[in-house]
């Protein structure tokens, strides 16, 4: 109903500035007020949706799939303010920071596994979880968030950040865009959709729920 | 409690012991459609409750990942190898032709020598018989440095330890010369030392020859900055720390800053005795005397000393007064 901050993270002053913020160990050298660290939009998708106040329908505690963690910058705030997360991430080397991101998080579970291929992690990732965070660089970004729908909960909702450029690095972004929320809506209703300018560049932000 | 088949059947935590940790099926299993497994996991009994049961998971997925990803990583050792091959054959190559390009020029023209002057000739030799040769040259020494700057970037990744000890280009012929990481990493120290050195270590097998000090780590400051009569000792400490960061790298893969420092204070060691002159003869260096003439198939082609099969070779090593040799950790 309103765009307010999922429980677990707030505005802070930060460093000299207000920022979002949440609690958890430290991870990639960011700011921290005590155990208050601060959550960077321009280094972070879904950080740069709540700051840009898009209703991600997050309150806290929910149970988060997210596809595309890498080195687990974002998935470390998610982790602090929700509650059991899933964390894809198909490249090793990023995979390997993402390790030391969930050591200090027990409620973390890194999966090396390829988000476009579902069936290598159904048995592991439970059903019906309260939201999937989708943050791919690779073309068919569409597809994984259809193919990954089988683990949303019918009230749960998608987060997807849409990089143009993963997809077709020649075409217009707004192209790719129209395209992209075309093929979603086979599965999804779109119920908002931004882009993160200035945050990230070409990058569209779309929030949607099963249909 | 469940009347049709096992509904917890086909999640990760089927079949498994209480006390087992569940990496192979987190990493191995599969299933289509997901279902509500902390649930499912309570009621077969395999948790007491859903909070137990994210904490075997969480255990679980950090391990099969942290396996997978040394595995995959593991891989990338191969990247570096092929691409530090490649870079010697291209500079091996550039300044063969840069020389015999020399030569020819040098009849018509005022003369130079090597890549520099192959690249001169490159840009203004137009109509001259041999400017194809001279962009050749140049060419293939420019795809070397990209390939130099390659190995640069990359090694790091591979072998982080080794990397900072060695720096990218000598880590990346170490792992060329063993054929891999875990190759090196299973090598014992002495065979380190002479990895490159492979001609003059069989020589000596073979009697005639006193043994190699060192193999390609002479090209390390702290082989070639020491006074020669210590550069055996200085081989031998440098090798010993290559080993454990080899190791580390391969199967643990965090940073450990600190073998740099050791290794800097035992070259001060080492280099000390140049101070006191008193300290004569230090007779320690060669790795491999006693050893047997066991030495596989000698020929000692150019890939690495016979790969794999030479653990036995030079490296009688083993611990020894200069500390750290064979030790892990």
């Amino acid at each position: 109903m309103s765009s307010e901050l999922p429980a677990g993270v707030e505005r802070r002053v930060v460093d000299g500035r207000e920022r979002l913020a949440t609690r958890g160990e430290p991870v990639y050298g960011e700011p921290t007020d005590g155990e208050w660290r601060a959550w960077n939009p321009a280094r972070s998708k879904l950080g740069a949706m709540l700051e840009l106040g898009m209703e991600t329908a997050f309150e806290g505690g929910e149970r988060v799939l997210y596809l595309g963690a890498a080195s687990g910058t974002t998935v470390s705030h998610v982790a602090d303010f929700a509650g059991p997360t899933y964390a894809v991430e198909f490249a090793p080397r990023p995979a390997r920071d993402l390790l030391s991101v969930a050591a200090s998080r027990p409620r973390l579970f890194p999966l090396l596994k390829d988000a476009r291929r579902p069936e290598t992690y159904a048995h592991v990732v439970e059903a019906g979880v309260d939201a999937i965070v989708q943050d791919v660089a690779t073309r068919g970004q569409a597809r994984v968030a259809l193919e990954n729908r089988r683990f949303l909960a019918d009230d749960g909702r998608l987060l997807l950040a849409v990089k143009a450029r993963s997809e077709d690095v020649a075409r217009e972004p707004a192209a790719v865009f129209e395209e992209i929320t075309d093929e979603l809506a086979a599965e999804y209703a779109l119920l908002e959709r931004r882009r993160l300018e200035p945050y990230h560049a070409d990058h569209l932000a779309v929030v949607a729920e099963p249909r | 409690m469940t009347d049709e088949t096992d509904p917890a059947g086909e999640g990760w935590f089927a079949g498994l012991a209480p006390d087992e940790p569940g990496a192979e099926a987190i990493a191995e299993g599969g299933t289509e459609t997901p279902r509500p497994w902390p649930r499912l996991a309570v009621e077969a009994g395999f948790a007491t409750d859903e909070g137990a049961y994210y904490d075997r998971l969480h255990e679980a997925t950090t391990r099969a990942t942290r396996r997978a990803v040394r595995e995959r990583e593991a891989a990338d050792d191969q990247q570096v190898k092929h691409a530090v091959r490649a870079m010697d054959d291209c500079r091996r190559t550039a300044n063969e032709l840069a020389e015999r390009l020399a030569e020819w020029a040098g009849t018509v023209d005022g003369g130079g020598s090597g890549i520099e002057y192959a690249r001169e000739l490159a840009a203004d030799a137009d109509g001259e018989p041999f400017a194809g040769l001279a962009r050749r040259v140049a060419d293939l020494a420019a795809e070397a440095d990209r390939l130099e700057s390659f190995v640069e970037t990359r090694t790091p990744e591979v072998a982080p330890n080794l990397s900072a000890l060695a720096g990218p280009v000598l880590a990346a012929r170490l792992l060329s010369l063993a054929g891999g990481l875990e190759t090196l990493a299973k090598k014992p120290s002495g065979t380190i030392q002479v990895l490159g050195a492979e001609d003059a270590l069989f020589a000596h097998l073979r009697g005639h020859a006193p043994s190699p000090k060192h193999g390609v780590i002479f090209t390390h400051e702290a082989v070639r900055g020491t006074r020669a009569e210590d550069r055996g000792s200085a081989a031998r400490a440098l090798a010993g720390k290559l080993a454990i960061a080899a190791r580390i790298d391969h199967y643990s893969g965090d940073r450990r800053p600190e073998l740099e420092g050791e290794l800097a204070d035992r070259l001060a060691t080492i280099r000390a005795r140049a101070d006191d002159s008193s300290a004569a003869g230090d007779t320690d260096d060669g790795p491999a005397t006693g050893s047997t003439d066991d030495g596989p198939a000698a020929g000692s082609t150019d890939d690495g000393p016979a790969a794999g099969d030479t653990d036995d070779g030079p490296a009688t090593g083993g611990p020894n007064a200069d500390g750290g040799i064979g030790d892990v950790e």
